[in-house]
């Protein structure tokens, strides 16, 4: 469970280390860790490396990085500023932590920007070397706060990072500047000692990632280990913390981070479907890594094009549909945009196609690099004329697996245009993951249609399926089924263009049945209430699964009952939802947006939902969340919506 | 790698050995309906759909020129797609018994891409118009030149908005007075054979959509051409822009002002050949009287030219007011094509890693939980 002040220790073992040094153990439960720089610094691939290591060990985890949309704001600056937070434990946790028990930072920018979020008495370790009168002239520091006591109500540790490095490196060969750069690994190696990490890893990581640079290599492992070492004899650090693995169910584990869960997805899909996977997508941040990653597996038949712009991208994957393969493209709200047209086109020549849109702060351009889930209208309503799509939200990183292959499913089954609705702050967290076997996910396979259907020999390219109302794909190449599809409404069963009244009529409410009809092969909707007598309900979809699911643990220890319903289908909604939420004398409604799914929720059923809303691009804390629920618990408060003239910038 | 029959399947269609469903599902109609006819006759590719076009439009006479020439390539109609975008010329697909999509205004290159890229056994079509291609278009039509798909585009360039009821286009003269101009156009027109050549078009050639000998033979030609061929034709649109290319197709002052390209022959036009084509010392091309130059100056069509620079300047020998209108194929290079080099690097992938979904998720990193 998530804290907001550090555990207390509950252990307490004297170790003795090399040069006598009596250092003791203490065990913790979990740890919040902080790692802030510049964006030059490395904190990014620190941090993955410390995750890797912890996930290797077993913990329990979640990760937050933070990093700005400038890919070099000027050095120093506070726009420059990159973190990345990691919460692991030795249980179960659902979030990367509201705010780090252990604050690194690498500069006096990274600490500016944020000592604000690190609770009174937590450890703050910095680079004193980076501490100079013009760096922190650069963000406004009068006194250096490393040595003027304004830090005092932490525990403090100075240390010369950056010259520890170049003195470990100073027979490396490599120049001063060069030397420097490895000051993230030698951190990296103080925190493995730290938190009893292994390292074996991270040495294999270097000299795979600088196989062709072994000077660089080595440099590197051995500014880790002067790191490791380090901590091991200074007397600056005398306690180390152990954190054991968390119980977990058996099973086979890695780490993965929510885009690598879904470009996995995609391509599990293809493997699942027997067919071509072809992704046509435009680079836009925070979607990029799925097209980098899917890019990699062409052994699979993947198929990548990286297109003039968003609309061709999408343009090329229904074109590869039309031809019979899976198509997928990849964007983030901008580029759903910029899509809707060919989405509609999607709908109406009934063909498959996924949709990812990982979503990013907006609107316009918007915050590029941050979390926001504020597409979901876009998703449901973004188009010209009634133009129903799927829409399915992965809950978490390793979610986004099993939320891609749904999505496939969708597609394939019903042959239409599906949305997967990831997030900036799912695509790029990561959790341990429980690897499935390849032979236990579901079977995707569809036939395409190879003989006339039609009474008279002919074929009936809108002849639907009666049970999921889907049309046949009859592919190209596929003799005496030759057809013609497009934009222009279709007469029923012909596909011919008609612009009757009646069959217009027709074929919109059919669309609309289908989407409608996907409802019916959806599992029930869980609702997680271990107490069985909860009166208020929460429920979202996203991302905000983790923070809402450690609100509700932090309400039930206060002894109040809650239901949690996360939904994972939002087009269609779950078929028993509208009396599940009848069923509780409230419902409060969390969302990274404005209150989409609540303007949907209360007009769909008429229920009074309370939304709660938040968008400053980051997951909501678990704390803030469980205290609006209390009071909604408690009655002492409905959740109102906040108001221009209350909002503090 | 093992063969079972579904790869033979996918041997023989030429296609990669992940496309195995999509073979098979091939296979099993020729099973089902017998062998893939490959020898069609002009009215085995109309379809049951009554042609909608303005009684004498130049789009019926293409559309009859097609028909009647596609069947001398030796395709089966199932493997022959024409993919369109919006206007009138856009309606070809529903007129022709293959398989087509009518798609959204400018995207067809774009679809067609995504199609012909992963489908390189099939004969891809897209059927396009000077609005369509070059304005809402434009983008997709350059990068998909440019990266040399294997499909065919044909242009039909009228030089106005006839589906939309006569608008100027991006070919439309400067100073056209349409609907939307009514003191004049003030836009610089598009030529499209010098827009393909500059995003460096493999094949690009300009026919005219009453002379059926001349269509024929540069649609031909870019059938034949692997990559991407781009197909200028001038059609009449009798109740928009009516006469716009009266000037090269009137007998009298047609063989005056067009330039007929035939590969290896001297460019020699006009009455009794009294224009030809020379150099022009700047590097670019000019016409010349033939009787004031040496025979030797007279340039000598090289289609397969590689540097694009001199179909480029044959290109801009033309006026807006179509005087010395080169009429032909351009440019016709052999580059490797995108979706073959496509399929090239995903065979390349599974020889050297054969797909194993397991290793793909297990990744480099895993720890094991015991029960």
């Amino acid at each position: 469970m998530t804290h907001s002040t550090p555990e207390q220790p509950t252990t307490d073992t004297p170790s003795s280390a090399p040069g006598g040094l009596v250092k003791s153990v203490v065990a913790l439960d979990r740890v919040v860790i902080r790692l802030a720089g510049d964006s030059g610094d490395g904190m990014q691939l620190t941090g993955n490396r410390f995750t890797s290591e912890t996930a290797s060990f077993g913990n329990d985890l979640s990760t937050l990085p933070n990093f700005p949309a400038e890919i070099r704001a000027p050095t120093g600056t506070l726009p420059g500023v990159s973190s990345f937070q990691l919460h692991f434990a030795d249980h179960d946790i659902m979030t990367p932590g509201d705010a780090p028990d252990v604050l690194v930072v690498m500069n006096p920018a990274a600490l500016k920007a944020n000592l604000a979020d690190l609770p009174g008495g937590g450890l703050l370790i910095a680079d004193s070397d980076e501490f100079t009168p013009r760096n922190l002239a650069k963000v406004g520091y009068a006194e250096n706060p490393l040595t003027d006591g304004s830090l005092d109500g932490w525990q403090l540790v100075s240390v010369p990072l950056t010259s520890m490095t170049t003195d470990a490196l100073a027979d490396s060969g490599l120049g001063k500047k060069e030397a420097e750069r490895s000051k993230n690994m030698f951190t990296l190696g103080l925190l493995s000692w730290m938190y009893h990490r292994p390292t074996e890893g991270t040495v294999r990581f270097l000299e795979r990632q600088f196989r062709k640079k072994p000077e660089i290599a080595a440099a590197n492992i051995a500014a880790f280990r002067a790191g490791f070492n380090y901590g091991e004899t200074t007397e600056a650090f005398a306690v180390s913390y152990e954190i054991k693995p968390a119980p977990m169910p058996a099973g086979t584990y890695r780490n993965i981070s929510g885009n690598q869960a879904l470009a996995y997805g995609l391509v599990a899909a293809g493997q699942r479907s027997g067919l071509p996977v072809f992704l046509g997508a435009y680079p836009i941040t925070p979607a990029s890594d799925v097209l980098h990653e899917m890019s990699k597996h062409k052994s699979f038949g993947v198929r990548t094009f990286q297109a003039e712009d968003e609309i061709a991208g999408i343009g090329a994957a229904l074109g590869a549909s039309f031809g019979g393969a899976l198509g997928v493209t990849t964007t983030s709200g901008p580029g759903v945009a910029l899509k809707a047209e060919t989405i509609g086109l999607a709908v109406m020549t009934e063909l498959p196609l996924v949709i990812v849109d990982v979503q990013r702060g907006g609107p316009s351009t918007g915050l590029p690099t941050k979390t926001e889930q504020s597409d979901l209208l876009q998703a449901l309503f973004g188009r010209n004329g009634e133009a129903p799509v799927p829409v399915v939200a992965p809950r978490s990183p390793a979610d986004c697996f099993d939320a891609a292959l749904e999505a496939a499913r969708i597609a394939l089954t019903y042959r239409t245009p599906v949305f997967l609705l990831s997030d900036g702050y799912l695509a790029n967290g990561a959790e341990p993951w429980s690897v499935p076997g390849a032979d236990t996910l579901p079977d995707l396979r569809v036939e395409f249609a190879t003989e006339p259907n039609g009474p008279d020999g002919e074929f009936l390219p809108y002849l639907r399926d009666p049970e999921t109302l889907a049309r046949p794909w009859a592919v190209p190449g596929t003799k005496g089924l030759q057809h013609r599809i497009g934009g222009l409404e279709k007469a029923d069963g012909t596909g011919n263009i008609s612009y009757d009244p009646a069959n217009h009529d027709f074929m919109t409410r059919t669309r609309q049945a289908k989407v409608d009809g996907i409802a019916a092969s959806l599992p029930p909707t869980e609702v997680d209430d271990p107490d069985g007598d909860a009166k208020v309900a929460v429920i979202g979809w996203g991302s905000t699964y983790g923070p809402i699911g450690a609100a509700c643990r932090r309400i039930r220890r206060s002894g109040r009952s809650i239901a949690q319903l996360h939904l994972r289908h939002i087009n269609p909604l779950p078929a028993d939802l509208g009396d599940i939420l009848a069923s509780y004398d409230r419902v409060v409604c969390p969302e990274m947006n404005l209150g989409q799914l609540s303007l949907l929720l209360r007009a769909k059923y008429l229920v009074d939902v309370q939304s709660h809303t938040q968008v400053r691009g980051l997951p909501f804390r678990a704390a803030e969340l469980a205290a609006v629920l209390q009071d909604v618990i408690d009655g002492t408060s409905t959740v109102t919506p906040t108001t221009a003239s209350e909002v503090t910038p | 790698m093992t063969t079972h029959p579904i790869d033979e399947h996918v041997h023989e269609l030429g296609m990669p050995a992940f496309d195995q469903r999509i073979a098979d599902a091939v296979a099993r109609s020729v099973e089902l309906g017998g062998e893939k006819q490959t020898a069609l006759k002009a009215k085995d590719l109309k379809t049951d759909q009554e042609v909608r076009w303005c009684p004498g439009c130049g789009d019926y006479v293409i559309l009859n020129a097609v028909q009647s020439f596609l069947p001398s390539l030796g395709i089966a109609r199932e493997d022959m797609v024409i993919v369109s975008g919006i206007g009138c010329s856009s309606r070809f697909p529903y007129y022709m018994n293959t398989y087509g999509m009518h798609s959204i205004h400018g995207r067809a290159p774009a679809i067609a891409t995504g199609l012909a890229a992963s489908r390189p056994d099939l004969s891809v079509w897209v059927v396009t118009g000077d609005g369509d291609a070059l304005s809402i278009g434009g983008n997709h039509l350059i990068h998909t030149l440019r990266r040399n798909v294997n499909l065919t585009i044909l242009l039909f360039n009228n030089r106005i908005y006839g589906l939309t009821k006569g608008q100027y286009s991006p070919t439309s003269e400067l100073g056209k007075v349409t609907k939307s101009t009514p003191m004049g156009s003030l836009d610089h027109p598009f030529n499209p054979v010098s827009l393909a050549l500059g995003a460096d078009a493999t094949f690009v050639g300009r026919a005219m959509d009453s002379d059926r000998k001349g269509l024929t033979d540069v649609l031909r030609q870019a059938a034949e051409h692997q990559g991407t061929a781009l197909v200028e034709i001038y059609q009449n649109c009798n109740i928009f822009n009516d006469g716009a290319f009266e000037l090269l197709k009137d007998p009298l002052t047609g063989t005056q002002w067009s330039i007929p390209l035939v590969h290896g022959e001297k460019i020699v036009f006009g009455p009794d050949g009294a224009s030809c084509v020379v150099a022009d010392g700047w590097g670019g091309l000019r016409v010349a009287e033939t009787n004031q130059v040496d025979e030797a100056q007279i340039v000598v069509h090289d289609a397969h030219r590689e540097d694009p620079a001199y179909a480029f300047a044959l290109s801009r020998l033309s006026h807006q007011d179509l005087r010395y209108t080169p009429m032909g194929v351009f440019r016709s290079v052999a580059k490797p094509t995108y979706d073959a080099m496509m399929t090239d690097q995903l065979e390349d992938a599974r020889s050297g890693q054969p797909a194993d979904l397991d290793r793909l998720l297990h990744g480099s990193d895993t720890w094991t939980v015991e029960a």
